[in-house]
């Protein structure tokens, strides 16, 4: 974002703004998608989704951000459709990743707050830790695109393996799922 | 100088410098989108100073009172060589504003030139006309901007600058866009034929290295104006090569050696100050858009 329209304050709002937006969707589509036969089939193509959206931003990102700087001179609003072009679609298939990790995750309603507690937890440390790690070193020791790949192939990872798990033995969760 | 006697010399200045401190009034607190910013007298000085901590918080401007045209800061002296290198620049970009002094002072020493100064924080721009005398008029302008915005702009349109001026480092934080070889290619874009840049950078730690291996790549040979044990140095350096040679700059130094000393600036000061050497580690890394740790890489000493 920096290069096209700088470090001032709008743009910090616009990519934080454009990643609240995009999570919340998430987490209204994730909740709905869980509802008929939730399995770790479609769980782990959330996360194939995830990491495929990220493919344009590392390839296209430039381009991306030259055409919205021609095309729009007003830095507030150039930097709103900045962060949106780049950062929206991925993160609103991350958002749907939560809700539907909760169904598949909750056996009864005693024990489902703790569940959601559990998910918020390891999704919001891991936030942290992603922010930190990323902030103070990661920057120093790789380029951006590099980091992009490495994120591009943990999200690779764990959605082949939730697949993988859905045809070795992916049925058992399902009856579970349909019992509770 | 023996080194008690200079030990205890700089206990001294340290001292002198800590009461000097301890005697500032602050007599304006601005709350900033960035910063809180504060006006601060100190004795005849009057200083724009930046909050960032609560030690010694670094000074962008300062202007004394008893002699205002006064160049305070000796880096600010040492931008001037850009004068030296390019004696009848028309339009100048300045980006940073500070308090505007230098921008203020240009036009004075320059009646034709056309000066505009780009500032990401309103606020420095209503103290600098404020408390520090910056004036706009139809050849000072200023505009309300990040300085890569400002520059890619007048990149699509074409607009072209004998002299930019670039000193938007404060000392505790580097906006790390405006480091990047892309950035300063972009610089050189909206550079006339004969133009120049001045900046204002860092040098000392692993920084250094990074950023001049960054400038030698986009503009080549260029001179490294500085002064022994100071954080900053000049980078002067041309649009186009080859640099000129010091003889000639020495030949400028006779034409502006009178307009100088108004300022408080000596010429042959200037001139000792620059340098050729490539004295830093020329197998250093770029910073690019895609890696500009620049202010982790200032706290790595080396």
């Amino acid at each position: 974002m920096a290069p096209f329209f700088g470090g001032s304050i709008y743009v910090w709002g616009s990519i934080i703004t454009i990643f609240m937006l995009a999570l919340s969707i998430g987490y209204l589509l994730g909740g709905r998608w869980s509802i008929r036969s939730p399995n770790n089939l479609k769980y782990g193509s959330l996360f194939l989704g995830s990491a495929l959206l990220l493919l344009p931003m590392i390839f296209f990102g430039e381009a991306i951000m030259e055409w919205i700087f021609e095309h729009f001179s007003d830095p507030r609003y150039g930097s709103l459709l900045g962060a949106s072009g780049l950062f929206f679609l991925p993160t609103v298939v991350m958002g749907m990743i939560a809700p539907y990790s909760v169904r598949l995750l909750v056996i009864n309603a005693e024990s489902s707050g703790q569940t959601a507690g559990f998910l918020y937890f390891v999704s919001t440390i891991g936030s942290a830790l992603g922010t930190i790690m990323t902030s103070f070193y990661l920057v120093l020791w790789f380029e951006i695109n590099t980091i992009l790949w490495f994120i591009f192939a943990t999200y690779l990872c764990c959605g082949l393996s939730a697949i993988a798990r859905h045809y070795l033995a992916g049925n058992r969760l399902i009856l579970e799922g349909n019992h509770a | 100088m023996h080194k008690p006697v200079l030990f205890c010399v700089s206990v001294l200045l340290v001292t002198v410098s800590l009461l000097a401190y301890a005697d500032a009034k602050t007599v304006h607190t601005e709350k900033s989108l960035y910063r809180n910013i504060s006006v601060v007298k100190e004795g005849d000085l009057t200083c724009l100073v930046f909050e960032t901590r609560k030690e010694n918080p670094p000074y962008q401007t300062c202007k004394d009172e008893n002699d205002p045209k006064r160049f305070v800061f000796s880096y600010t002296k040492l931008i001037l060589t850009g004068l030296l290198y390019n004696a009848n620049p028309e339009k100048i970009l300045v980006i940073g504003l500070g308090g505007g002094t230098l921008p203020m002072a240009l036009s004075e020493m320059l009646p034709n030139a056309e000066i505009t100064s780009v500032e990401i924080d309103p606020a420095v721009i209503k103290l600098a006309k404020q408390y520090f005398e910056y004036q706009e008029s139809p050849r000072i302008k200023t505009v309300e901007r990040d300085g890569r915005l400002f520059i890619k702009r007048a990149a699509l349109k074409k607009e072209s600058f004998d002299w930019i001026i670039l000193d938007a480092f404060n000392g505790d934080y580097i906006p790390e866009h405006l480091m990047t070889q892309e950035f300063l290619q972009e610089v050189k874009s909206v550079l006339s034929e004969t133009g120049i840049i001045t900046a204002n950078t860092f040098s000392q730690s692993k920084l250094y290295a990074y950023e001049s291996a960054t400038y030698h790549s986009v503009y080549g040979d260029f001179y490294n104006v500085k002064r022994k044990n100071t954080g900053n140095r000049i980078v002067l350096a041309p649009a186009q090569q080859p640099l000129i040679k010091l003889s000639k700059l020495e030949l400028n130094a006779t034409r502006w050696e009178s307009t100088f000393e108004q300022y408080g600036v000596d010429v042959d000061w200037l001139l000792d100050h620059i340098q050729t050497k490539k004295d830093w580690d020329q197998t250093s890394d770029l910073l690019t858009d895609q890696y500009a740790p620049a202010n982790l890489l200032k706290f790595d000493k080396e």
